[in-house]
């Protein structure tokens, strides 16, 4: 059912993911918006509890991990982006969203009637897709702005200010993990597919699709 | 740990950069091998990651990373505008003091006598007699009021009062065609921009902040602000500038932040 062209950037994506979040977490501990650090066992790159240097500031190698990193998540983004929107693909599959279609997919969720049509998303799916890839596109232009405020300073702008666009960076950051942690577990409910993501071989094919018949 | 080597000047950060970085970083990624593993059993994602890639090549990855680095220098140096200017911000918006960071304890920070005190030259510059302070005041002298960024994430807005650096690199007669100005500090900490970011408008040698003489906290007699640059890249207590070719490590630099680290 997925295109070798999908499978790939999505699991270059859940890779690139990793390194982003974990280093963004070290980096973040240097200076926390608020009360709380991440646990420092859990961040990638520059910890000084478990690490190699004698220096007390470890955040240059979580630096180094997500400078060198967001340019796999930015063009991998791309390029999924770019074929999602002209093949069709994120068309077919993420619209229509009617209000009328999340309250039916809610309304079965909430009696465990899930239909289990790899393929087909209901109205809460296809929301959650296209949340999380607005999430995605905002999470960068906050990244932008946060490395470059003053080369990028018309996009900085948009966040009034520094601190802003690290909380816009920061929130997207908890949309997108809690999205993993839903889009993980359902797709451990349901193994299959999995199976389809990674080989791509599922039952389905898109001409089913397209005419909405099930499997 | 790399040792001290002597330098064929002493404007030059005293460990090769390079070196240093792959022998420091050996346990940092035997760690991240650690971790590896663990993160490994709860994601199917670092899985892929590490398909084709060697991570017990400790050397490697961190070679990798540092190549990065170098490449994010060169896009940054692209992307710089030697136009394009900070945003200015009312005077209201100033933080008095200023928050104060250091590679230092704040009880550390070496006294300078100002009537004691000049400003070495080296390297590519014709007219290498030092400056005294009277030299440096009597230049003169522009106010930004801009955003301070440091790489931990915290900012805020300052006002500082210099000299443009790229005034007194005229003065002396500098090789603007040179690649890299370099500073040593009289708390022993080194750094260095490039050139097309020495010449920025917004870049100063600051004797003021908020029109008052700099705390030696902040750098008396003279720091580096440069509003196109993080906190780290603004030597404060600077003794000596050197021009040169040869790109200057630094004291953070060298232990693997961004050597550009440009906003």
């Amino acid at each position: 059912m997925h295109p070798l062209i999908i499978r790939i950037t999505h699991w270059v994506n859940a890779a690139a993911m990793i390194v982003m979040i974990g280093s963004g977490w070290r980096i973040f501990n240097d200076s926390p918006l608020f009360d709380f650090i991440f646990p420092p066992v859990i961040t990638f790159g520059g910890d000084p509890d478990v690490s190699w240097h004698k220096y007390q500031n470890g955040a240059y190698g979580a630096l180094q991990w997500h400078f060198a990193a967001m340019w796999v998540l930015v063009i991998n983004g791309l390029v999924y982006l770019t074929y999602g929107i002209v093949s069709g693909r994120f068309g077919r599959l993420f619209l229509p969203i009617t209000v009328d279609g999340v309250r039916s997919a809610v309304h079965d969720a909430l009696r465990f009637k899930l239909d289990h049509n790899t393929g087909v998303y209901n109205h809460v799916q296809r929301l959650l897709y296209i949340g999380v890839l607005c999430l995605g596109v905002l999470v960068v232009m906050s990244g932008l702005a946060i490395w470059k405020p003053v080369q990028f300073q018309g996009l900085a702008k948009l966040f009034i200010t520094f601190q802003g666009a690290r909380w816009v960076h920061f929130l997207c950051m908890v949309g997108i993990v809690l999205f993993m942690i839903v889009h993980v577990a359902l797709a451990l409910l349901v193994p299959k597919t999995i199976v389809g993501m990674v080989k791509g071989d599922d039952h389905d094919t898109d001409h089913k699709h397209k005419t909405g018949e099930r499997s | 740990m790399a040792e001290k080597t002597p330098s064929p000047s002493m404007m030059r950060s005293q460990r090769p950069i390079d070196r240093s970085i792959l022998v420091e970083n050996r346990a940092l990624l035997r760690s991240i091998e650690r971790r590896t593993l663990l993160r490994g059993g709860i994601s199917l994602g670092a899985l892929t990651m590490l398909t084709g890639c060697d991570i017990t090549n400790k050397d490697a990855v961190q070679g990798v990373l540092s190549r990065m680095s170098l490449w994010n220098d060169r896009v940054q140096a692209f992307l710089f505008s030697p136009t394009r200017l900070a945003p200015e911000f009312p005077a209201s918006a100033v933080l008095k003091p200023p928050r104060w960071n250091a590679f230092i304890p704040r009880d550390q920070v070496p006294d300078v006598d100002g009537a004691t005190w000049r400003l070495e030259l080296a390297g590519r510059i014709t007219d290498k007699r030092p400056l005294t302070l009277s030299d440096i005041n009597a230049m003169p002298h522009v106010t930004q009021r801009t955003r301070h960024v440091c790489v931990e994430g915290w900012d805020y807005i300052g006002e500082w009062t210099g000299v443009p650096l790229r005034h007194l690199l005229e003065r002396v007669g500098a090789d603007l065609t040179a690649s890299y100005v370099a500073f040593r500090c009289a708390d022993t900490y080194t750094g260095g921009i490039d050139m097309p970011t020495a010449l920025h408008p917004q870049t100063q040698l600051t004797t003021k902040y908020a029109g008052q003489t700099l705390d030696k906290a902040f750098g008396f007699p003279i720091r580096l602000k440069a509003a196109t640059k993080l906190g780290f890249k603004q030597p404060k207590q600077i003794v000596a500038i050197e021009v040169t070719n040869t790109r200057p490590g630094g004291y953070w630099e060298d232990r693997g932040f961004n050597w550009f680290s440009g906003i």
